[in-house]
């Protein structure tokens, strides 16, 4: 599904990723972990199409299709969803009037109809009661004063309504207490298909214990430097990251 | 002269047309007022940008410009003019305001066609609490004599001055006493020439008592008429005990127009004016002044404006509020979102008297810059005179927030649908002010469509 190959990008003139290397397929769950630093949120980005980010090396195609030279809007509408590591607060937009534009968007660029308000909403109240998201929140504005684990929830609510390819979740856990976890780690399960593949990018093990990846890399100084099994995880818990440099 | 002032051939024909006027009017106390008016401004002439009330908006251009005045009190329309009129009114209610077409829903509709009212094209409430009458008719009338001329500040306004010397035509609105209108007024002004041409309309709205009216004012243009047209307006607006008025002003007019408008207004206690300056792309130069004397306690003014800007566009509102009693709110809230080259002034004042203790005086003043080249100038002021008040004011200018923007590209909208939700979503609170749904709905229909294609 996803191919990265070789992938240099920097920022300015400071360069992040140093030829990363990744393959994902249909169905699978990777995970991507790492010291601070390591360029995790920023291979995030740069899949996404984040501006300040340049690539000035490789290749990314998702399902074939050169993902690099597209738009981040293309990109979202060809399948790919980056759940943020800080969800944007948008006061005056509402959560509801986004989603529906969005999934509009995506549903015509696909050759579907848009969906009718009621469609939509039986659609909505589906998808809110799989990932357990609370109507109220449905229906204010953008993350306009939402808790830290409101915001991850509703990148998971999105997530579920705009039914991605491949669905990047950058540290989603980070700033959930325990009960936040496991509904966003519950929500993600049941998203799970033969058909979708996800990437996590976390810094803690503890994600994995509730999503079990099929995959665990390492990512160091811009390049994958251990790829493993879910095992590679805990390994990672116990012995820090100092023994793969 | 000082160098404060302008030279314009404007000016000396404006001296030679004051005479007519002036002969003409029967009317000797209005007589009186339009001589002295006269007086200040042939003391004050045409500001130019170093007077600092007007350092932004340069006048030069428009007073450069020679305009046939139009002098005669009691001129008539033509019936050419009157059916091409009619033809741009049904136009504009197809366009821009389906749910508020006259007798058909909503509104009731007041047509001035080159500043003559039409009585023809107008459907007027059927209700006696109501006088409507031109201007020039109600100089009989208890409240002309009462209010006329007494609200709007001559001083250091040359603009207003030239207006109280030469209006020829304008409107009188009088509510009496606990009438409630049950729909708002429409007045759709009509501005045809096939000359360049200056109008000053003069009107005077009155409620009385407990009476509540709502007005919504807009004005159209011939879109393919090259004439320029100057616009040089005052209103004049009395609130008694008790009553509300709520005042829209919809300004979207051709690129030909011109205008200046001076509002004023004095209020009493238990009052409520709320405005509603509402500027849209067209009209090449607008000048918003907008005065409001607390006169009383406990009076409420709310002024919202919103002026989304483009072309070449310059629009500047300059407000004035005066609290004099104690116990007074007010609320300032202005955003403006400024396109392509345009420029926009906002410049606010609240002057808080020693004896209005206990006031409440907010101003809000949030601008978006959408171009390189759009330029904004937010000029804040406050007077406090007196020691237990609550007032703040706050200006923001910027752009519109990349990361928001990344975000909801992220999810698949397109830049420009995107770059729309935010610019909806930032006026969203001022347009939410408004309080009849359907002018509501046009509004921020007309904010999307207004910024396809920037």
């Amino acid at each position: 599904m996803l191919s990265i190959k070789n992938l240099h990008a920097r920022v300015e003139d400071k360069e992040i990723l140093k030829g990363l290397n990744l393959e994902v397929k249909a169905g699978e769950v990777h995970a991507i972990m790492g010291p601070n630093g390591a360029g995790k949120s920023s291979l995030a980005s740069v899949l996404a199409g984040r501006e300040n980010y340049e690539v000035t090396e490789g290749s990314v195609t998702l399902d074939g299709k050169d993902i690099l030279e597209m738009a981040p809007e293309e990109r979202a509408r060809e399948g790919v969803f980056l759940a943020f590591q800080y969800p944007i607060e948008i006061p005056g937009v509402s959560n509801i009037n986004f989603l529906k534009t969005a999934l509009n968007e995506i549903r015509t660029h696909r050759g579907l109809d848009p969906m009718t308000a009621k469609e939509f909403l039986q659609k909505s109240k589906e998808k809110q009661a799989l990932v357990e998201f609370d109507a109220k929140l449905v229906n204010r504005s953008l993350n306009e004063g939402f808790s830290g684990g409101e915001k991850k929830r509703n990148e998971i609510f999105q997530l579920a309504m705009l039914e991605p390819k491949l669905a990047i979740l950058d540290e989603t856990d980070s700033g959930l207490d325990i009960d936040a976890l496991r509904i966003v780690s519950r929500g993600v399960n049941k998203l799970r298909s033969e058909n979708n593949a996800f990437i996590l990018i976390t810094h803690y093990q503890r994600l994995l214990d509730y999503i079990v990846p099929d995959y665990v890399h390492v990512l160091s100084d811009g390049k994958i430097v251990k790829t493993g099994g879910k095992e590679l995880a805990l390994e990672l818990e116990e012995k820090g990251y100092d023994w793969l440099k | 002269m000082t160098t404060k002032q302008l030279e314009s051939p404007l000016y000396e024909s404006l001296q030679a047309q004051f005479e007519i006027v002036s002969l003409q009017d029967q009317h000797e106390a209005t007589k009186a007022y339009r001589t002295q008016a006269m007086e200040t401004f042939r003391a004050l002439g045409f500001p130019s940008i170093k007077n600092e009330e007007w350092r932004f908006a340069n006048v030069l251009p428009l007073v450069k410009t020679t305009y046939e005045v139009s002098a005669d009190k009691n001129a008539q329309i033509s019936e050419e003019t009157l059916a091409h009129a009619q033809s741009l009114i049904a136009a504009h209610k197809e366009d821009i305001l389906p749910k508020l077409k006259g007798e058909e829903k909503g509104a009731y509709r007041l047509v001035t066609i080159n500043g003559v009212f039409s009585k023809e094209l107008s459907f007027l409430p059927d209700n006696a609490g109501i006088t409507i009458s031109t201007i020039g008719e109600a100089v009989d009338h208890p409240g002309y004599q009462e209010y006329f001329g007494k609200i709007v500040t001559l001083e250091n306004n040359a603009f207003a001055s030239l207006n109280s010397a030469m209006f020829t035509d304008g409107l009188f609105i009088e509510l009496k006493a606990n009438t409630v209108l049950d729909m708002p007024i429409h007045i759709i002004k009509v501005k045809l020439a096939s000359g360049n041409a200056l109008f000053q309309p003069r009107n005077l709205f009155i409620v009385r008592k407990n009476a509540q009216m709502d007005v919504i004012e807009t004005y159209i243009s011939d879109a393919d008429n090259e004439a320029a047209i100057l616009i040089n307006g005052v209103s004049e607006i009395a609130l008694e005990e008790n009553a509300h008025f709520f005042h829209y002003d919809i300004q979207k007019g051709c690129k030909n127009i011109r205008k200046i408008q001076r509002n004023e207004a004095v209020q009493q206690k238990h009052s409520n004016y709320s405005n509603y300056t509402f500027t849209f792309p067209g009209s090449s130069f607008t000048r918003n002044n907008l005065t409001i004397h607390l006169n009383d306690e406990a009076i409420e003014s709310h002024l919202y404006g919103l002026y989304l800007t483009a072309g070449e566009q310059l629009v500047d509102n300059h407000t004035e509020v005066h609290h004099k009693k104690p116990n007074g709110e007010s609320n300032q809230l202005y955003k403006g979102i400024i396109m392509d080259k345009s420029k926009a002034v906002f410049n606010g004042k609240i002057y808080v008297y020693e004896d209005a203790q206990k006031t409440n005086a907010f101003q809000q003043s949030n601008n978006v810059l959408f171009s390189e080249q759009a330029t904004v100038h937010a000029k804040p002021q406050l007077e406090i005179f007196a020691d237990d008040v609550k007032c703040s004011h706050g200006t923001t200018i910027g752009q519109l927030n990349k990361e928001a923007i990344f975000y909801l590209k992220s999810r698949g909208i397109g830049e420009e649908q995107a770059k729309q939700l935010m610019v909806k979503a930032f006026a969203f609170d001022v347009a939410e002010k408004i309080k009849i749904p359907a002018l509501r709905s046009y509004v921020e229909e007309m904010i999307i469509e207004e910024m396809k294609g920037h």
